[in-house]
């Protein structure tokens, strides 16, 4: 118990009579990726959200090394390692990719309230801002702004931002979405290389790159939980290949 | 590539014309002798201030104030009224504006800005509407006609505000002051958490900003120049008014930020001057000089992408 990371305790959300978190509970050890597989419309992203704090659950618990988060706003479980990418890339078109990664750094160095000192110029935090881009493949693209980025690099960015914020757990919605298959195996290597270093709780619906990176599996179908276990538990596992197939049987 | 250096070197360029033609205005005047041009100019350059204000938070925190105008108005009382008490000294009178406008600033901002787009626009009016109402109800103070100021600020005792060119270049150099000022802040840690809220809110969320604070601060420090530009308005037209902080000024306001590139301190500039310019001319050519200057700007808003500067500069900006 103590020595998982992130601990869901049946959590509950509805909108309106529609139940979209069914009790669930869920935890992620340290240096584990954990990743969420479900049909659409199972409640993942609402899941995602009552976790990095931009939803409120109705009921139920969110446990964060221990501390009880669930009514802490996102920016300040932001500051305490929570980082979360988005499924929508939401990175700040009008900065450059090196002006993205830098303000994340910035967030995780105190207040802001600097008024005189010119950014640009603060060549310790962009030489910083550089090494994570340079992790990332995105060295050469340091400099342009980020709403010109192809969407795979976007999505690199939205991955290293993410980074830049020192978290202690890594919050993954839909990382490979819309890229290409090169692009995933690219991100699904950068993943990888990452693993053990970070906790991750991952929502990913390409079903490869799942069972190539997650060391459990936790099936989401109607906002419940039906099945959590090892790649190959869930693989096997009846009740799965059910709400998979009754998915496509519809 | 040529032509993107040619435009990046005219954007450079646009700060450097703007200072040498406010700095070398009076002396060129003086050789034509003509008094009004001075006087005209110094009401551009108070106008600019403020204007360079609301593109701090317009411009590059995207908060769309529609009350701006009342801290010019504020800052001309505070200078008025403490000169109706026999208060003349600028030690006291310029504190004394950026306190007033800072506290109104801290406590309007801090409620409007737990709104946003057009919530933002209606609530910052109507704060803006309850301070031009008081101001027309200060009956002591000349209510509705306003209060006649029976001389200028004194520094240590010296009444050289009184001289025109002394106070054309202390008014220049509260607006380079401020241009400065504001240009740093953009630039700073500060600017880049304004400018990422202004982007995406929910990014800044998410690396750990909650933009409130800072759009708060930004709020209140634009509240405080405009108020410097209001001080300063009241002593060039030795007379304080409550239609300086109509809501018609506040639209100007927006309206100067909007026509000369937002984005820009130096739009903003050139935004108050072709604004102001525009209607002095205009409305001596003919009476009905706003059915030709309303559709003027709209044009240039339509068209006129980027602003004045945008025309000039071809689209870069710097400054």
């Amino acid at each position: 118990m103590a020595d998982s990371i992130l601990r869901l305790e049946a959590l509950e959300k509805s909108y309106g009579a529609l139940l979209v978190t069914d009790r669930v509970s869920l935890d992620v050890r340290p240096g584990e990726i954990h990743a969420v597989i479900g049909p659409n419309g199972a409640g993942k992203t609402t899941l995602i959200g009552q976790i990095s704090g931009s939803l409120q659950p109705d009921a139920g618990r969110i446990l964060f090394e221990g501390r009880g988060v669930t009514h802490l706003p996102m920016h300040a479980r932001a500051r305490a390692g929570l980082a979360r990418s988005f499924q929508i890339t939401t990175i700040l078109p009008d900065f450059t990719a090196r002006q993205n990664v830098a303000l994340a750094l910035q967030a995780h160095q105190g207040h802001s309230f600097r008024f005189f000192r010119d950014v640009a110029k603060d060549e310790a935090l962009n030489e910083a801002a550089g090494r994570v881009l340079a992790d990332l493949s995105l060295a050469s693209r340091a400099d342009i702004p980020a709403g010109v980025l192809s969407h795979g690099e976007k999505r690199s960015l939205e991955l290293a931002i993410a980074l830049a914020t020192a978290p202690k757990l890594l919050l993954l919605d839909e990382p490979m979405a819309g890229t290409g298959r090169e692009e995933t195996d690219r991100l699904v290597e950068v993943l990888s290389s990452l693993k053990g270093r970070y906790a991750m709780l991952l929502v990913e619906h390409d079903m490869s790159a799942v069972f190539a990176l997650a060391d459990r599996i936790s099936v989401l179908v109607y906002g419940a939980i039906i099945a959590t276990g090892t790649p190959e538990e869930i693989r096997n596992d009846a009740r799965v290949r059910e709400a998979y197939l009754g998915e496509e049987a519809a | 590539m040529e032509n993107a250096t040619a435009s990046l070197f005219r954007a450079r360029l646009v700060p450097g014309l703007i200072l040498a033609a406010f700095g070398l205005l009076p002396v060129l005047a003086g050789l034509i002798d003509d008094t009004f041009i001075v006087f005209f100019a110094i009401r551009v350059m108070i106008f600019a201030i403020a204007a360079v204000s609301l593109a701090l938070i317009l411009g590059f925190g995207a908060m769309v104030s529609f009350g701006h105008a009342a801290y010019i108005g504020l800052g001309a009382y505070t200078v008025g009224i403490l000169a109706e008490n026999g208060v003349w000294e600028f030690y006291v009178s310029l504190p004394a504006t950026l306190v007033v406008c800072g506290l109104f600033a801290l406590v309007t901002g801090a409620i409007s800005l737990k709104t946003r787009g057009v919530y933002f626009i209606m609530i910052t009016l109507a704060f803006g509407q309850m301070a031009y109402y008081t101001a027309t109800s200060l009956s002591a103070y000349g209510g509705d006609d306003g209060l006649t100021m029976w001389g200028r600020t004194e520094i240590f005792g010296s009444s050289m505000l009184s001289d025109r060119m002394t106070f054309y270049y202390v008014v220049f150099a509260v607006l380079v002051a401020v241009w400065w000022l504001c240009r740093t802040m953009v630039n700073s840690r500060f600017g880049r958490v304004l400018q990422g809220a202004r982007q995406s809110e929910m990014r800044l969320q998410a690396i750990g900003i909650d933009p409130y604070a800072y759009r708060l601060a930004a709020y209140v420090i634009a509240g405080m120049i405009a108020g410097v530009a209001g001080a300063l308005l009241a002593n060039a037209a030795e007379f304080v008014s409550p239609a300086y902080m109509s809501w018609h000024r506040s639209g100007e306001l927006i309206f100067m930020v909007v026509l000369g590139g937002l984005g820009s301190f130096s739009g903003a500039i050139l935004g108050a001057s072709g604004y102001l310019v525009l209607e002095e001319v205009l409305s001596h050519v003919t009476e009905n000089w706003r059915l030709i200057f309303g559709p003027f700007l709209i044009l240039v808003v339509l068209y006129g992408r980027g602003g004045l500067l945008g025309l000039i500069t071809g689209g870069k900006r710097d400054g």
